[in-house]
């Protein structure tokens, strides 16, 4: 393979909430739910996205807007055109057979999204701070809402409405993306039942093929053996749940740092 | 046969096999560092490191073609105060570590340096290179005779560590600058660095794709370039050479040594071969060491001289 982008030309937009946009386009790319691809604005920058959507040749990315380079992609008409390199990384290892729930909090739900679409019977939970937020009403009609402040739904985090789930459910696995507090919250809730348990990294992206070491989470490397890891890979990353590394290196605290504003809605208090 | 020896020495450094991890390539943590070592790599070198923070250019910053990489990642890190922290238990990586410094003023690699002293580096390489970043290596004027011989002296009077100076491939007069680095105290020569800098343009978008526009070209295209330096530098100079560019397999790095490296830099082949590409380097090697009856590698050094 080459890692260069190829541009695509965008077929269709799907307006989801005023926060996010499914931007589609054609590609004959191979993905597995949980991949991620490199999107490019010539002369601006290249960012990671999930691929949100798959419809044979068909592919969505569900962009949240949150900074000059996502409003640059809110801006973009049918016709224009982006550049797309990947897919990269490890993806979930879906296991049909089992029991299971994913839980997706704020844009994390976009990465989840190719796993609901695969999986049969799963139970969905998305949680994000307001009604409003919540997209795919249309596409998943069995989900399962909460919110921060009770306008839709459950009133609180998606790990308590989990864990209230939890009771009265027997699960074998959860699948989970969004806000790494709520990530480690979950794994810690899964533990403690015994559920299996796969989560979804988000780290500053630079080259998505190994090289740089810039996504680095205890020595492993968000880009090629994440952005999916799983909970034995989990206890041997002291930096899950902890420790960023900001795009100069420096290593912070991931769940308060102004420059990190990481996969979006932190729901998780 | 007899137990096959595949340690070599970089001046007053032992190493357990010729493989280093070339700076810039995962080295940002010291966790990183530590699987490199842990996959087999004789010596590991961390990104280079400045005296402030720096974010980089933007990305695209790092991009392959068919014959190698593209790269214009332009330095990014913490700066010196917060990577002497990161790095400052590297003695558990394991294995020697190098730590990379970079400037643009001479008191600039100083500071670096003196930043550096609460830790436990093996050497302290200086690449003074760098084609696609402003105020740093050959952006900054550091490829001439001259440059050379100022950074160097002003780092050797402040640090005991053995010095190694990355060099340019791009320039024709590599040998009078490896020497003016010798004549200034440094232990080693790294050769080379990335060359060009190049560019790759997407014809649909009809703009280059590296955000910095150009950037340094590394792998298979670097390679018989790499070796023709390495050549020329082991007529030139007394001091060990670390072959650097396009070696990914056990081939190439005995090709290098015969060049008349001490030890070769592996980059781009972390992302050909994997991240255990060391491991794969040092058992190609020593099968072929076997098949040519071969017991100790240092016996190939600079076999390709007259
Ligand atoms: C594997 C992966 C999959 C992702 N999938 C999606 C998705 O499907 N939909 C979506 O809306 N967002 C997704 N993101 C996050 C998305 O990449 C960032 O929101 C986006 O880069 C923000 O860019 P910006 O210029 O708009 O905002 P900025 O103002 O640049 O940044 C806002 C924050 O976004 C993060 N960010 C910026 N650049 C990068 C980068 N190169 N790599 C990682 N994080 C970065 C940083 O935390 C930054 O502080 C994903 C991230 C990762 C790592
Ligand atoms: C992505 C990338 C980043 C690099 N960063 C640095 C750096 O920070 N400092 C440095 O001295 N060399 C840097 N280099 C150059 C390498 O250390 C090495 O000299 C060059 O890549 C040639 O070796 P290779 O062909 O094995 O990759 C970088 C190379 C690449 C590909």
């Amino acid at each position: 393979m080459i890692e260069q982008p190829a541009m695509v030309k965008i077929c269709d937009i799907r307006e989801e909430s005023p926060l996010v946009k499914t931007l589609f386009f054609e590609s004959s790319m191979n993905f597995i739910p949980g991949q991620f691809i490199m999107v490019w604005i010539p002369m601006v920058d290249e960012k990671p996205f999930t691929v949100s959507s798959i419809q044979k040749n068909l592919l969505g990315i569900s962009v949240l807007k949150k900074g000059t380079f996502t409003d640059l992609l809110h801006q973009k008409r049918i016709g224009d055109t982006i550049g797309i390199r990947g897919p990269y990384g490890n993806g979930f290892h879906l296991q049909p057979e089992l029991h299971s729930c994913v839980v997706g909090g704020g844009i994390g739900i976009a990465s989840l999204a190719t796993v609901i679409d695969t999986l049969p019977k799963i139970t969905i939970i998305q949680g994000t701070r307001t009604a409003s937020e919540i997209i795919y009403r249309k596409r998943f009609t069995d989900m399962r809402f909460c919110t921060e402040d009770g306008s839709l739904g459950f009133r609180g985090t998606t790990v308590d409405l989990l864990e209230d789930i939890v009771k009265k459910q027997q699960f074998q696995k959860v699948y989970t993306c969004g806000p790494e507090k709520m990530m480690f919250k979950i794994v810690e809730l899964c533990k403690k039942h015994h559920i299996a348990c796969e989560v979804s990294l988000d780290r500053y992206i630079k080259c998505g093929f190994g090289i740089c070491g810039q996504c680095d989470c205890s020595g492993q490397r968000t880009c090629v053996e994440g952005p999916v890891f799983t909970i034995p890979e989990l206890n041997t990353m002291e930096d899950f749940g902890r420790v960023a590394l900001l795009k100069t290196g420096e290593r912070v605290d991931v769940n308060n740092h102004r420059q990190l504003s990481y996969i979006s809605i932190d729901n998780a208090k | 046969m007899s137990k096959l020896n595949l340690s070599v020495r970089v001046g007053n450094i032992q190493l357990r096999n010729p493989t280093i991890l070339a700076s810039g390539i995962l080295g940002v943590t010291k966790a990183l560092l530590k699987r490199v070592a842990e996959n087999g790599a004789g010596a590991v070198t961390t990104k280079s490191m400045s005296k402030e923070p720096r974010e980089g250019h933007k990305n695209p910053t790092v991009i392959t073609f068919e014959a190698g990489m593209l790269n214009a990642v332009g330095y990014s890190n913490p700066g010196i105060e917060k990577a002497a922290r990161e790095f400052a238990d590297i003695q558990d990586v394991g294995v020697p570590a190098i730590a990379s410094v970079i400037g643009t003023h001479k008191e600039d690699f100083v500071r670096v340096v003196e930043g550096l002293s609460g830790t436990h580096f093996s050497a302290i390489e200086i690449p003074l290179s760098c084609p696609h970043t402003p105020g740093f290596g050959l952006l900054a004027g550091q490829g001439t005779p001259q440059a050379t011989f100022e950074i160097t002296s002003a780092v050797r009077k402040v640090t005991e560590l053995p010095l190694f100076i990355k060099l340019s491939p791009s320039i024709p007069e590599i040998s009078t600058i490896a020497k003016a680095a010798e004549d200034a105290g440094a232990n080693a020569i790294t050769a080379v660095n990335s060359m060009g800098p190049g560019m790759i343009i997407n014809i649909e978008a009809q703009k280059p794709i590296l955000d910095y526009k150009v950037g340094g070209v590394t792998g298979d295209a670097l390679r018989p370039i790499a070796t023709r330096c390495v050549y020329d530098l082991y007529e030139a100079i007394n001091i060990p050479i670390i072959g650097t560019g396009g070696v990914s397999t056990g081939r190439h790095a005995i090709e290098m040594m015969m060049a008349g490296a001490s030890a070769v830099g592996i980059g781009t082949g972390v992302y050909y071969r994997g991240i255990d590409v060391f491991k794969k380097i040092c058992e190609e090697i020593s099968q072929w060491m076997r098949e040519n009856s071969i017991s100790d590698i240092n016996t190939i050094k600079g076999a390709a001289h007259d």
